[in-house]
């Protein structure tokens, strides 16, 4: 038996609400690895877990706006090919042949061109939650739902249990994945991580026919789009830059994402904001995620997600099960150690500084 | 959020720059690889009453303490970060 406890319903938390965004263009070999392995899961995720998951392989954009950005998405671009997956470098014309609709003259972001993955794409979030639950359940996990994790117990520095809101469970193996709230879980067990929470919010319009067949970033700052298959566009960009537990963002960065994407494509002035909420993010002090043992033997943890956790959901997953199950961590995960910030071996994949706000 | 500066009055969230918490305070220079760690990389990050750095960028640049509740974004006080060091 492997009890899985969930503080809420299945589907209820992050997973529940993001924009659903597939992709591994990174730059840094241990991100591109565990990314690149993420998306070809997601390529046979559907088959695997006999689920439609939706997974729409529709390409993911990245636009440029200078020569020096242009320079910088080659490199990565590059970097990508190098490690096997697919990269375009696109110009101002094959990128206006895509998306005609954007704002190509834009006096002070012009766009040059851009970075296409064309395998990249969306994935419909919910689908995601309910089929891992239902395949895990097929192999004999029990999922134990609004059962809230309320301590961990350790003896001899080993842990050999938790307790819940609905009584204790005995283990000599604990996984921690709780997004957003990983340093509240791991304080239980006395450690303090490299992470902050904070707030990110999204925005979803009113549907409209189809309009945006791909997913579209903005280079000049940090705004993404798309359009989901009820035909509300979805984006968003930055944390509000703040630790928040509140699930609520502040008006201040609802006003600068509508900004952004004003200048990407100002026909979205003519659209009405259906929905809008906030998540909360395990903002690690690189940018990049944990897969790792924790100094109490038995206990693993897989957090610091920031905002890119759903893409990585297959890999993770995978890698977190292998480390698990071996007690030692795959070679997709091993550079996503927890003590890398004592060792010097962050993995700041755009090069920003020890803070959350950076990233 | 709206911050109340103790030298412009209350201020929207959007004229400061948050410079993380406030909490951490730099170890003497011979205490060691570990200390030095849990300074720049190790945090709290409590649900609750938490304070930190803001940087009144947009103002009169001040740099503050500001003081409040992660679970709710009520703001308590904001002071010069200046009184506080001392």
């Amino acid at each position: 038996m492997s009890p899985c406890s969930s503080a809420r319903h299945v589907g209820s938390g992050n997973v529940g609400r993001n924009t659903t965004i597939i992709r591994s263009n990174y730059l840094l070999p241990a991100n591109t690895a565990f990314y690149e392995w993420s998306l070809k899961l997601w390529e046979g995720l559907e088959q695997e877990i006999h689920y439609n998951a939706m997974v729409s392989q529709r390409g993911v954009l990245n636009l440029f706006h200078s020569d020096a950005q242009r320079d910088a998405y080659a490199r990565r671009g590059n970097a990508m090919r190098i490690d096997g997956v697919d990269a375009e470098l696109l110009d101002r014309e094959a990128v206006r042949r895509m998306v005609p609709y954007l704002d190509y003259d834009n006096a002070r972001f012009p766009i040059r061109g851009g970075l296409l993955q064309r395998r990249g794409g969306t994935v419909r979030h919910d689908a995601v939650a309910w089929g891992y639950a239902r395949a895990a359940d097929r192999l004999g996990v029990d999922i134990v739902q609004d059962c809230e994790v309320t301590g961990i117990n350790t003896a001899q520095g080993r842990v050999v249990g938790v307790e819940t809101t609905r009584g204790p469970i005995a283990a000599n193996r604990v996984g921690l994945a709780v997004a957003g709230h990983s340093s509240r879980l791991a304080a239980m067990a006395g450690l303090r991580l490299p992470i902050e929470s904070h707030v990110l919010q999204a925005f979803v319009t009113e549907g409209i026919k189809p309009l945006i067949d791909t997913v579209v970033t903005f280079g000049a700052g940090h705004f993404y789009i798309s359009q989901s298959d009820k035909g509300g566009l979805v984006f968003g960009g930055d944390i509000d830059g703040y630790n928040s537990y509140a699930q609520r963002g502040g008006l201040a960065t609802v006003e600068h994402v509508f900004e952004e994407g004003m200048v990407l494509m100002p026909m979205l002035g003519r659209l009405r904001v259906l929905r809008s909420w906030g998540g909360v993010m395990d903002m690690s002090m690189d940018g990049s995620p944990i897969i790792d043992r924790t100094p109490i033997e038995g206990l693993f943890l897989n957090a610091g997600w920031c905002y890119g956790g759903f893409k990585a959901t297959p890999a993770s997953g995978w890698c977190f099960a292998y480390a698990i199950a071996r007690n030692e961590p795959h070679p997709l995960n091993a550079a996503f150690r927890l003590d890398r910030f004592a060792t010097g071996h962050i993995i700041d994949e755009k090069g920003q500084g020890p803070m959350p706000t950076l990233h | 959020m709206r911050i109340p500066c103790p030298y412009c009055g209350e201020r929207s969230i959007d004229e400061f720059v948050e410079l993380g918490a406030a909490d951490p305070a730099r170890p003497a220079p011979d205490a060691g690889h570990e200390a030095f760690i849990d300074y720049v990389y190790l945090r709290d990050n409590p649900a609750g009453r938490h304070r930190e750095v803001f940087h009144h960028a947009g103002g009169c640049r001040a740099i503050l303490i500001v003081e409040r509740d992660t679970r709710t974004h009520a703001v308590f006080r904001a002071i010069p970060a200046a009184e506080v060091r001392r």
